[in-house]
């Protein structure tokens, strides 16, 4: 019930109701009897109608009207069969049926689909449709069920997305405030765009004149949300790469790296789209060391779902024991072979070829087997500055030296460069009449763009101002604060990782650098307040990361970095061991720190589908865990600490300080994790 | 500002099984009895009075509403319909008796309502809508039979519906609703196909559906409703973007709708409760975390312990 007040009901409404109720209740009754035997008489169906007409709702009684309308189609005398007027008048009476009960209840499913079913046997006028719809859509213009109705007319009788697209102008122009419109506006002008019909490609023209259209509406009553997403929408459709565009990788392009042989020269190869991507094989990839062509190269996608997609892929290659030799630099080349076997989950395939070399030489040095590993820590004092000189920041440079977008692009988005400069001059204007968070938001969201167009090479430009746009709209829209907030962190870590300068600053070096952790350098990004991780393509270098005493509910992206070995992830507000999936991915992974987060402090769960597990279907219940639970199988948490724990070979972890994490949890862990040594500082036997 | 009146609303939901026949409400209702009985019942679970129903009573009831055909209808003689069979599936879970299903029969008449395209008719009667492709997937993986259809092009289908704000409609082309959202999401999240959504885009969609009273609304410019603190939150919490609504003043707008005198929850302040919204306020509660309240699980609609019993077993 929607709407209707809360009001106890005199005698009198009651007499009324319960004689209204047992009239009804009869109707239902004879219906239901009819329906059962079978019998489509006259009489029958028009008391189908009439209880149709009090209560459209009744999906049986719709039913029984289809099998009713074939019966009588297909019982009807030859004579009756030749007469296309009474076949006429037949889908008529349904339609009036119909009619009637849209007009009791307009958002009956079943009264509509009704309709539909109907006038797809054809017999049916295109005009009394659209007059029908007129009606009711005039009545309530956001009538979703009418608009649907709407493009099933217009597809079921040809008529043109140019004819619907007026429609939608002439409704917005009578009212600005009409989501539907501007919905379907988007949805006719995909179509007209991917047909590159004519005036609709190139997108420039077009694109010029719905900027100017939606921003009336938005600049009319800004509060109003109907213009907000449309303009999201076109600025998406000014900026976004039509294809997936390979945007980093570890190692980087050009650059030397150095492993420690022990038994075997092993090594991970990553490779980072802008966004996600299927397809990733030795067959659209060529990996070659030197002159020999890798031909059983398997590439995994860096995510939990199942489907073998993912906007990280990852191999791990070997030099082949036998070509050992200290002396030399091997010479790696990958590139893609079939590119357009590789495409992005809409299908669009990443059709401009790329290719990547870097140079691996081999030292060696002596394992480190029988010497104690003694505890990281991982607090100021452990750091010094780092120095600059030494070629420890070679590896870094790389990332910055990256040539990753081509000249031609470039010239190509002049004009979406113009477009988008115009579209921050007049959101600006705004800004000095009207303080509104659309304005601010908005703003916020083309300076960024602009950005992201201008400067793959250079610092952004804009970056302090749109940090202080998204301050503003923290304080101006507490509600959606977080939301301000999550940005706000996103764009602070462009800002860190947008030049090697800004990204040295949090650079640390390791004053005695331990022995069991690779590279000496610490990346700590702690204490900034991020409540989000982004910026992942700059940071596929980083062994050693520190995020503590920051806001994050999630790590998500951090599945990417397959060099980490020590990740300090303290004091944030991790809410669940399924929150530490992506760690799942980071097999180098030693030391870990998740102490004093919010782990088992919530009832309800909001990373439990972001995540592997039964529920999603994405990995299956193993039974082994019972062995290892032993009576505490039925605790969510010891099966989430399993998944997450039992694929890692840590060798510290800190996780006191969480509600999750008690004595019998404690021996659970120690039991699962063998080859752990430090648990909360104290050394295990 | 009252809190949870538990008792209250335990009673409501008892005493309208009782007065079924003569009041209007529940005549025109009627057709959905099996949806108004999973709602209720899960009220009372999540309220911890799950144990205050007739068990046997329910669940033979249920089973008067199967059709020979294997599917659910909304109530005895009623024809059977996707929209009755979750919510039969979703009541015999509940009391952990979906085994004197017979699952063969009832997992057929389901994967036989997929179509060519991926997507789900309701009936045999051909009504398409994304709604159908939930309720299909959802019961399957309940009854651990989700191998009967193929998820793929079930997948396939549910993102072609997608729209400019990365919020879902019934079919192709059709406008975002919070409701469909849900159902799509869910759908994804069930099938571990979260990775189709654009997160943030639909996240601040949804988000923005939180009105200056706290309520929220399922589209741009309508008011607020109950209902969808269910649909709202629940997507916000699969797709784990919960953080970008003010908690607090939903859960003050929901208290907002009780009846404290005779129990229930209603769509907006002062209107008339009834069991569906009761149950949209008690279960968005519980996304909530308000104390005292069984955690439900956003995908699946049941308490989480339930659906663990299913699945971590
Ligand atoms: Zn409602």
């Amino acid at each position: 019930m929607h709407g209707r007040p809360r009001k106890s009901a005199t005698p009198v409404d009651e007499n009324a109701s319960a004689l209204k109720a047992a009239k009804i209740r009869s109707l239902q009754t004879q219906f239901l009897q009819n329906h059962h035997n079978n019998i489509y008489t006259k009489e029958a169906l028009e008391l189908n109608a009439k209880l149709l007409e009090t209560n459209p709702e009744y999906m049986t009684a719709w039913n029984y009207r289809k099998l009713a309308f074939e019966h009588n189609l297909i019982s009807q005398s030859d004579a009756e069969k030749a007469d296309s007027d009474h076949i006429k008048s037949i889908i008529d009476e349904e339609l009036r049926v119909v009619e009637n009960a849209l007009r009791t209840n307009f958002k009956s499913y079943g009264a509509w689909h009704h309709r539909k079913w109907v006038v797809s046997k054809g017999n049916s006028s295109t005009e009394r449709e659209l007059k029908l719809l007129n009606m009711f859509q005039k009545q309530d213009t956001r009538n979703f069920h009418a608009w649907n109705y709407r493009r099933f007319i217009a597809g079921l009788k040809n008529i043109s997305d140019e004819k619907e697209l007026q429609y939608t102008t002439d409704m917005i122009n009578d009212n600005f405030s009409n989501y539907s419109a501007w919905h379907n506006r988007s949805v006719l002008l995909s179509n007209l765009l991917e047909k590159k019909a004519e005036g609709y490609f190139p997108k420039e023209t077009f694109l010029t004149e719905e900027y100017e259209f939606v921003r009336n509406a938005v600049f009319t009553d800004p509060d109003d949300q109907s213009g907000w997403f449309y303009h999201l929408w076109l600025l998406d459709q000014t900026v976004k790469v039509d294809m997936p565009v390979m945007v980093s990788s570890w190692p980087p392009c050009d650059s030397d790296i150095n492993l420690p042989v022990a038994s075997e020269v092993k090594f991970p190869v990553v490779l980072y789209f802008n966004e996600p991507v299927e397809g990733i094989s030795s067959h659209t990839v060529i990996v070659q060391i030197e002159d020999d062509v890798f031909k059983d190269i398997t590439w995994s996608p860096l995510s939990t779902n199942k489907f073998g997609c993912g906007q990280a892929w990852v191999t791990h290659l070997s030099i082949p024991h036998e070509k050992f030799n200290f002396s030399k630099i091997y010479e790696v080349k990958i590139k893609s072979e079939d590119s357009r076997g590789i495409t992005s989950l809409s299908g669009v395939p990443c059709s401009r070829p790329w290719s990547f070399a870097f140079r691996v030489s081999v030292k060696d040095v002596q394992p480190d087997e029988g010497q104690s590993f003694g505890r990281i820590m991982l607090t100021d004092e452990s750091f010094c500055t780092i120095d600059t000189n030494l070629n420890k920041t070679n590896l870094l440079k790389s990332y910055f030296e990256l040539k990753t977008s081509d000249d031609d692009q470039i010239t190509s988005s002049k004009w979406k460069l113009e477009m988008i400069d115009n579209e921050i001059a007049h959101y600006r204007e705004l800004l000095t009449w009207a303080d509104c968070k659309i304005g601010k938001l908005t703003l916020a969201r083309l300076l960024m763009a602009y950005d992201s167009m201008t400067s793959s090479a250079t610092p952004i430009a804009h970056v302090e101002e749109v940090l202080q746009l998204y301050s503003e709209l923290m304080k101006l829209d507490t509600p959606h604060q977080q939301y301000y907030k999550d940005e706000y962190s996103l764009v602070l870590l462009k800002q860190v990782t947008s030049s090697m300068e800004s990204l040295l600053k949090h650079c640390w070096q390791y004053k005695s650098t331990p022995s069991s952790i690779t590279g000496s350098i610490c990346l700590r990004l702690n204490s900034l307040s991020l409540s989000r991780i982004g910026s992942i393509e700059r940071l596929l270098w980083v062994q050693s990361l520190d995020l503590s005493h920051n806001q994050l509910h999630s790590i998500e992206g951090l599945e990417a970095l397959q060099l980490l070995s020590c990740l300090n992830l303290s004091h944030n507000k991790l809410a669940s061991f399924t929150a530490l999936d992506p760690l799942r991915f980071l097999k180098s992974l030693k030391v870990l720190n998740v102490s004093h987060n919010e782990i088992g402090s919530h009832t309800i769960d909001t990373r439990r589908y972001q995540c592997s597990s039964p529920m999603s279907h994405t990995i299956d219940y193993d039974p082994k865990f019972e062995e290892f639970a032993n009576g505490d199988a039925k605790l969510v948490n010891f099966w989430e600490a399993y998944t997450v724990f039992g694929g890692l070979n840590l060798m510290q972890l800190d996780i006191v300080g969480n509600v999750a994490v008690d004595e019998r949890f404690v021996s659970f862990l120690v039991k699962l994790l063998h080859g752990l040594k430090w648990l909360d500082g104290e050394e295990l036997h | 500002m009252g809190e949870l009146a538990t008792e209250k609303h335990t009673k409501y939901i008892l005493q309208i099984e009782k007065k079924k026949d003569d009041n209007i409400e529940s005549v025109l209702t009627e057709h959905l009895r099996i949806n108004g009985a999973y709602w209720g019942l899960t009220t009372l679970d999540i309220l911890g009075n799950l144990k205050a129903v007739e068990q046997e009573a329910v669940v033979s009831w249920v089973l008067s509403c199967q059709h020979e055909s294997g599917g659910f209808g909304g109530n005895v003689g009623h024809d059977p319909h996707l929209l009755y069979t979750l919510s039969a599936i979703q009541i015999l879970t509940l009391f952990n008796k979906t085994h004197i299903l017979n699952i063969p029969k009832l997992t057929s008449y389901i994967s036989a309502l997929q179509n060519e395209d991926g997507s789900f008719s309701g009936d045999q009667y051909g009504e398409i809508d994304t709604r159908f492709s939930y309720l299909a997937i959802c019961s399957l993986a309940l009854l651990k039979s989700l191998d009967k259809i193929n998820v793929e092009k079930a997948v396939k289908y549910i993102i072609s519906c997608k729209n400019l704000d990365g919020g879902f409609g019934c079919t192709p082309g059709a406008e975002s609703h919070a409701g469909q959202i849900f159902c799509c999401v869910g759908a994804l999240a069930i099938t571990g196909s979260l990775h189709y959504v654009d997160k943030d885009l639909l996240g601040w969609w949804l988000c923005e559906r939180q009105v200056k009273s706290g309520g929220l609304n399922g589209r741009p410019e309508k008011l607020p409703d109950v209902c969808y603190s269910w649909w709202v939150l629940s997507s916000l919490i699969m797709i784990d973007r919960v953080g970008w609504i003010d908690k607090e003043k939903l859960v003050k707008f929901i208290l907002e709708c009780q009846d404290f005198e005779n129990g229930g929850i209603s769509d907006r302040p002062d209107d008339a409760v009834d069991v569906f919204h009761t149950y949209f306020g008690v279960a968005g509660l519980s996304l909530l975390e308000y104390p005292g309240l069984k955690p439900i699980d956003p995908a699946y609609a049941l308490p989480v312990d339930v659906v663990n019993r299913i699945f971590l077993e």
